[in-house]
């Protein structure tokens, strides 16, 4: 369990994260998306007590991380940076942060097969490819059984075969009660894994919704009506809640209205129709609509002359 | 997470780098090798030298020949094994697994204490021992452990190197660069020290004795100069520069972002 409270980071001048609260809950996957730069990674070294908030807090479950007594225990994590000394090998890496916490060396070697570095494990960590070290830093993130999992873009620099893995890794450790929190800028890889979402953009807070809600938000919204008359339909559809777009001849996408409305309007005006579909939106579509609808927030904030007036004084 | 298991972690991150091994190797070698080469060179041109140059060869300086130039190889051990972590970003996965941040910096000091005290204590005997025998044939060259100071001047020999790491330490963890971190430590022990001969003299010597290296060199000089401290209150004054760059060290790990 992951609580923030009106968390909020500042770089100088800069606000990485703007006073945002979430809850990840246990038992689920919890996807945290956002474009790149959108505060995601701060919020991940806030949680794990990297860096201290400027105001507001994070607990994870209950406490201050720090305060934990056994904190590799409580929360596992990956970041996005690489974290591993580029002259040690993977083995004695994991060992030194094992022995923090009293970590027996078998659970080490445990690790290093579950992972698939057995064979490079005495390697040292600067020759690991990309998807080596992130097979390394999950291995980290996973050794003190720990009963939260926070993983900052896993499936960077994994091949095909690595993302499937940590998609599976991912619902197991969800499966077993766990709170598994993972972060990515794409919604397509989230789709497939996660349960809920978390969107962040700016540092704002955009969403927190199931997947279920997003993907039924996102689809349905257009219709494509192919017709013979599409001219004439088009003048018949549109109204103050309707736009419709035209990208070929014959075919018009009408926003606004359902496809059973589009069709009764066809019939009581004898207009032949040659297919009627519901447009299901791409989850990516629906993501970036999200993230550009907090940036024009952004901008009409601005633009509000309250502040300005604010700023001036 | 406990003080002696950040302690254990520490010592198994030490061990498992070849850049420390090579530092503390180097320590090693520069500490036994230099009294050798020093007291061979001495012992052959031994009747060819002057009264004057004759009167300025102390046994004891070149059995301790290797520790100015060894302090330098653990100096550097010290300022890379914090600096190594922030070039690599292994810091934040030991600050993640050690949130707490101070016993990780109490752990690094243990483990360079100790290594550094534990090799050079055989270290300087070694030397000590090695170029008196092959002085052996000159008299006037033989000095015993027994002598008054010498047994305190090999000791504080071990002891000011361990010093000379702590403090490296400290600076590597204010710095955080490897680069910036070792530049300053050469900065106060090397370049700073020489540059005091701008000074008119009577402020030189008023000043130069409290500089950090110049206190700790009493700890392993047989007699103290006219401008010296004494060893013990050298030694307790470069002690007292390692405790004040640690503390500082520990506020800002504890403050600053990682």
């Amino acid at each position: 369990m992951i609580t923030a409270d009106v968390l909020t980071k500042d770089y100088g001048e800069k606000r990485a994260v703007d006073g945002i609260s979430f809850a990840v809950r246990p038992g689920i996957v919890t996807g945290f998306l956002g474009p790149n730069g959108s505060g995601k990674s701060t919020t991940m070294r806030l949680i794990v007590g990297l860096d201290a908030p400027t105001a507001g807090e994070v607990l994870v479950n209950g406490k201050h991380y720090r305060d934990h007594p056994a904190p590799l225990h409580e929360v596992g994590a990956l970041l996005e940076a690489r974290s591993v000394h580029t002259g040690r090998s993977a083995s004695k890496h994991l060992l030194a942060l094992a022995q923090t916490h009293g970590i027996s060396r078998r659970r080490v070697d445990e690790l290093v097969d579950l992972v698939g570095l057995h064979d490079v494990g005495r390697k040292r960590a600067g020759q690991f490819s990309l998807g080596m070290g992130q097979r390394l830093g999950i291995a980290a993130a996973l050794l003190g059984d720990p009963a939260t999992v926070m993983l900052d873009e896993p499936a960077n620099g994994l091949d095909p075969e690595g993302v499937h893995w940590i998609r599976n890794l991912l619902k197991q450790l969800a499966a077993e009660g766990r709170t598994v929190f993972v972060s990515s800028h794409l919604m397509s890889e989230m789709a497939l894994t996660a349960d809920h979402l978390i969107v962040i953009g700016r540092g704002r807070l955009i969403a927190d919704l199931s997947v279920e809600e997003f993907v039924r938000n996102a689809s349905g919204s257009r219709v494509r009506a192919v017709s013979p008359e599409a001219t004439r339909l088009r003048e018949l559809v549109l109204g103050p809640q309707v736009s419709v777009a035209s990208s070929e001849l014959n075919v018009i996408e009408v926003e606004g209205l359902s496809a059973q409305r589009i069709g009764e309007i066809a019939a009581s005006n004898r207009i032949v129709l040659h297919e009627l579909t519901p447009i299901q939106a791409s989850l990516e579509e629906a993501f970036m609509e999200l993230t550009r609808d907090e940036v024009e927030y952004k901008t009409v904030e601005s633009a509000d002359p309250a502040e300005n007036v604010e700023l001036a004084a | 997470m406990t003080q002696a298991r950040v302690a254990v972690s520490e010592w198994t991150k030490f061990t498992s780098l070849r850049s420390s091994l090579w530092s503390l190797g180097v320590g090693l070698l520069l500490t036994i090798a230099l009294p050798v080469v020093f007291a061979a060179v001495t012992g052959s041109h031994w009747s060819h030298m002057s009264a004057s140059d004759r009167a300025g060869r102390h046994p004891l300086d070149i059995a301790l020949a290797g520790v100015n130039v060894a302090q330098l190889a653990i100096a550097v051990l010290g300022v890379l094994l914090i600096t190594g972590e922030y070039s690599t970003g292994m810091i934040r996965s030991t600050l993640i697994a050690v949130p707490k941040r101070l016993p990780v910096l109490w752990a690094k000091l243990g483990v360079i204490a100790v290594v550094s005290f534990v090799v050079m204590v055989p270290a300087v005997l070694i030397g000590f021992f090695a170029s008196q025998a092959i002085l052996s044939q000159h008299q006037i060259l033989q000095i015993s452990l027994s002598t008054p100071g010498v047994a305190r001047a090999l000791l504080g020999g071990a002891l000011y190197v361990t010093l000379v790491a702590i403090f490296a330490l400290g600076i590597g963890a204010i710095v955080r660069s490897t680069a910036g971190g070792i530049a300053a430590f050469a900065g106060i022990f090397f370049v700073i020290p020489p540059l005091m001969n701008i000074l008119p003299a009577n402020w030189n010597d008023a000043i130069s004795k409290y500089l950090p290296s110049e206190a700790g060199r009493q700890l392993f000089s047989l007699h103290q100069g006219a401008h010296s401290l004494s060893p013990l209150w050298g030694g307790l004054l470069l002690f007292g520069y390692c405790a004040l760059v640690v503390g500082a060290a520990a506020v800002l790990l504890v403050r600053r972002d990682a």
